[in-house]
C-alpha cells in the first residue's frame, strides 16, 4: 500500500464527507481528491520524475494537504518545511536534497528570492495565494498554485501508479547533534506502518474529528493527517495553538474526538479557566515529545475526567515507539508505556547484549516503521541504523536510555547526545550555536537547556563577548530571530566573563548545565 | 487613543520583536500572519493589558477578533474602558 492511497481509498468509500476544515473552508474527500490529481498532473508536466523531491514551505493551509497528497500521486517525496525557517536554512535544505519544485505562498516570496540564483536544482516553483500570478523570484517567474488547482485542462483522475511502497515517500529534517540538520528518509512501507500502528492502538475510527495545531512540518503534526485520511476520519487542522480560547471553542463547535498535544500546549490549557466549558465528544488526548509531567497528567485527568489520555513516546527515526494505554496512567504516569502493535522493542548494554529488567541501557527498536537511513549521510546512518537478527535487516539504536519493569513498560532516563528538547521538538545547541559565533563580538557560546514549567527544556544562551562590543541581550536574541525557527530561539542570554572548560579546552556543558540548572 | 496606540506598540516592540523598532509592523498587519507571538505570548499581552488599563477581559474574548492586530486592540481597548467607566 502507498500512503496516498489513504486517501484515495478514503474518497472511494465516502467522496461527500467533509474530510478536512481549515479557517472557514470545509473540504471533502472528493473535492481533496481531485485538486490533488490536477495538481499531480502539473507537477508531472513539470518534469517531476518519480523519487524527486518536492518541498512543501507552507502554513498548515488546505494547499500544504493538497500538496502533500499530489507530490506522492506524482511518485515523488514531499518534504514540509517549517513556515518559520529562515533564508540559510532553507536553501541549504532545498540543496541538501536537490528539491525541484517549491510550494510557497505569496506572503513567503520575498524571503525564496535566493532561489533565483542559490538552488541551482529547482525547476519550478508554485505560489499558493490571490496575488501569485505574475510574482517572480530570481529570473523566475511563479506559476499560480490557486490557478492550477482549478484548470480545466488538467485531469481530475489520479496519474497512474509511478512507484512502489518501498520507494521513498517523504523526507523530514531533523535536528542533529553536529548542528547540520539531517533529512529522515521514510517509505511508503514506513509510513503506512506506523500509522497503521498508531490508529489501531488509539482506536481510530471514520467517526473520528481530530483536531490538530501542530505544524505539518512536525512529523506528529503530519501523522494527524495521514491518520485521519488513512480511517477516513476528519481532520480540523488550525494554523497554530496561539489563542488557545479559539482552539477550546473549536474544540466543542467541531464536537472534535481526538486532540493530540505536546507539554507545551497543556502547561496553557492548564492555565485557562475552563470550568464553564464541557468536552461531551471528546474521546481521547494523546502526549508525545517530550514527558507530561506527573502533576499536569493528574489535573488534566481532572478536567477531562471522561477521556483517554495516551502517554506516549517516539522519534522522527521511526515515528513512534510507545505508548502508555491509558488505564494505566493513573497507576505508571511516569512510564511511556510498552511498543506499539508490530513492533519490537528491547534495551541492550554498551557491547549490544540484551539486559533485563531495571537496567538502564540503550533502547533499539525493530520493525518495518524503521527509516531507511537520513539523506546521504551514511556515516550517521551507520551510527543508528545497525544489523538486526534477519539478513539484510536494520535496527534503530535511538540514543535514548531507558529502563524497563517486569511487566515490560519503559521509563525514560536520558539521552547520549546534548540534545534539547523545548516545546516538544529537538533543537540542537550547536546550530543556535554556530547563529550566536556569527554575530560580530561574540567570543564564544553555549547553548543548554534549563527546566522551564510551559516548554518542559528553555533553551539558555551563554556568551562571552570581546571587549567594548557593547551587544545587549536583545542585540543577541535579535540576532537569533533573524537566523532561526521561531522555536529555536533562545528564551534566556546570560552573559559571562569566561566559560568553564574540559581538561581539553572545550566548553564543558556539563558544569555549565549543572550551575545553569542550579540557578 | 493616541497614546494606547504607542503604548500598545511599544509592548509588542519590547516583548514581539526584541526592540527592533526598525520592523514594519502596521497598525493592521495580524500578529499571527507575521509570525510574531505564540500562545504564550498571548497571555502576556493579556496580562499587560489587564494592568495596564485596569480592565478584566474574559475568556470569550481572547480571540483573534480582537486581538491580532495593533488597530483590533486599540478599538478592542477603546470599548472595554468606556464599559467599564
Amino acid at each position: 500500500m502507498q500512503v496516498e492511497e489513504f486517501l484515495e481509498q478514503s474518497t472511494r468509500r465516502s467522496p461527500d464527507k467533509t474530510a478536512l476544515v481549515c479557517g472557514n473552508r470545509r473540504l471533502t474527500y472528493l473535492d481533496i481528491e481531485e485538486l490533488s490529481n490536477r495538481l499531480a498532473h502539473a507537477l508531472i508536466a513539470q518534469g517531476v520524475r518519480p523519487g524527486d523531491r518536492v518541498a512543501v514551505y507552507l502554513e498548515n493551509t488546505v494547499e500544504s494537504v493538497v500538496s502533500i497528497f499530489a507530490t506522492l500521486k506524482a511518485g515523488a517525496v514531499f518534504l514540509v518545511v517549517n513556515p518559520t525557517t529562515k533564508t540559510e536554512k532553507l536553501a541549504f535544505i532545498l540543496n541538501d536534497c536537490r528539491v525541484v519544485v517549491l510550494i510557497t505562498d505569496a506572503r513567503r516570496c520575498p524571503d525564496v528570492q535566493f532561489c533565483g540564483t542559490q538552488t541551482p536544482f529547482l525547476k519550478s516553483i508554485f505560489v499558493a495565494g490571490d496575488d501569485a500570478a505574475g510574482q517572480v523570484i530570481g529570473r523566475r517567474s511563479c506559476i499560480s498554485l490557486t490557478n492550477t488547482l482549478h484548470r480545466s485542462d488538467l485531469q481530475s483522475q489520479a496519474p497512474s501508479k509511478r512507484c512502489i511502497d518501498i520507494d521513498l515517500a517523504a523526507l523530514i529534517y531533523t535536528s542533529g547533534s553536529t548542528g547540520r540538520p539531517k533529512g529522515v528518509m521514510l517509505t511508503h512501507l514506513n509510513i503506512v506502518s506506523a500509522a497503521t500502528s498508531i490508529t489501531t492502538y488509539l482506536e481510530n475510527v471514520s467517526d473520528d474529528i481530530i483536531l490538530s495545531v501542530l505544524p505539518l512540518s512536525f512529523d506528529y503534526g503530519l501523522y494527524q493527517l495521514l491518520m485521519a485520511f488513512k480511517v477516513g476520519a476528519r481532520l480540523v487542522l488550525e494554523r497554530s495553538f496561539t489563542y488557545p480560547y479559539a482552539v477550546v471553542e473549536q474544540l466543542i463547535r467541531e464536537k472534535v474526538t481526538g486532540f493530540p498535544v505536546v507539554p507545551t500546549i497543556s502547561a496553557v490549557l492548564l492555565q485557562l479557566d475552563l470550568k464553564n466549558y464541557e468536552f461531551p465528544s471528546l474521546r481521547y488526548i494523546t502526549n508525545t515529545a517530550a514527558a507530561l509531567p506527573t502533576r499536569h497528567i493528574r489535573q488534566i485527568r481532572k478536567l477531562f475526567p471522561h477521556v483517554k489520555l495516551y502517554s506516549m513516546y517516539g522519534l522522527t527515526e521511526c515515528k513512534r515507539v510507545s505508548y502508555l494505554p491509558p488505564d494505566q496512567i493513573d497507576i505508571r504516569p511516569t512510564s511511556v508505556g510498552r511498543g506499539m502493535p508490530n513492533e519490537e522493542v528491547y534495551i541492550v548494554d554498551e557491547e549490544g547484549r540484551r539486559v533485563g529488567p531495571g537496567i538502564i541501557g540503550e533502547l533499539v527498536v525493530r520493525g518495518s516503521h524503521v527509516m531507511k537511513g537520513y539523506w546521504e549521510l551514511p556515516q550517521e546512518t551507520g551510527r543508528v541504523l545497525r544489523p538486526g537478527p534477519l539478513p539484510g535487516e536494520s535496527v534503530l539504536y535511538t540514543g535514548d536510555f531507558f529502563t524497563m519493569d517486569e511487566e515490560g513498560y519503559l521509563y525514560f532516563v536520558g539521552r547520549r547526545d546534548d540534545i534539547i528538547k523545548s516545546g516538544g521538538q529537538k533543537v540542537s545547541p550547536k546550530e543556535i550555536e554556530d547563529i550566536l559565533y556569527s554575530l560580530d563580538g561574540v567570543t564564544e557560546a553555549a547553548v543548554v537547556g534549563v527546566p522551564d514549567p510551559i516548554l518542559g527544556q528553555a533553551i539558555k544562551a551563554v556568551v562571552t563577548v570581546r571587549e567594548g562590543a557593547g551587544l545587549t541581550e536583545q542585540d543577541v536574541l535579535r540576532h537569533c530571530v533573524k537566523h532561526l525557527e521561531d522555536l529555536m530561539v533562545p528564551k534566556f542570554v546570560e552573559f559571562r566573563d569566561s566559560l568553564p572548560k574540559t581538561s581539553s579546552g572545550k566548553i564543558s556543558k556539563q558544569e555549565l548545565g549543572m550551575r545553569v540548572g542550579a540557578a | 487613543m493616541q497614546n494606547i496606540e504607542q503604548e500598545i506598540r511599544q509592548f509588542v516592540t519590547d516583548n514581539f520583536l526584541f526592540g527592533q523598532a526598525s520592523i514594519r509592523l502596521s497598525n493592521y498587519d495580524s500578529f499571527l500572519d507575521q509570525g510574531i507571538i505564540d500562545s504564550t505570548g498571548v497571555l502576556e499581552l493579556v496580562a499587560f493589558l489587564e494592568e495596564k488599563y485596569q480592565i478584566k477581559i474574559e475568556d470569550n474574548e481572547l480571540t483573534p477578533q480582537y486581538l491580532d492586530s495593533i488597530h483590533k486592540l486599540v478599538k478592542f481597548l477603546e470599548t472595554k474602558v468606556q464599559s467599564s467607566r
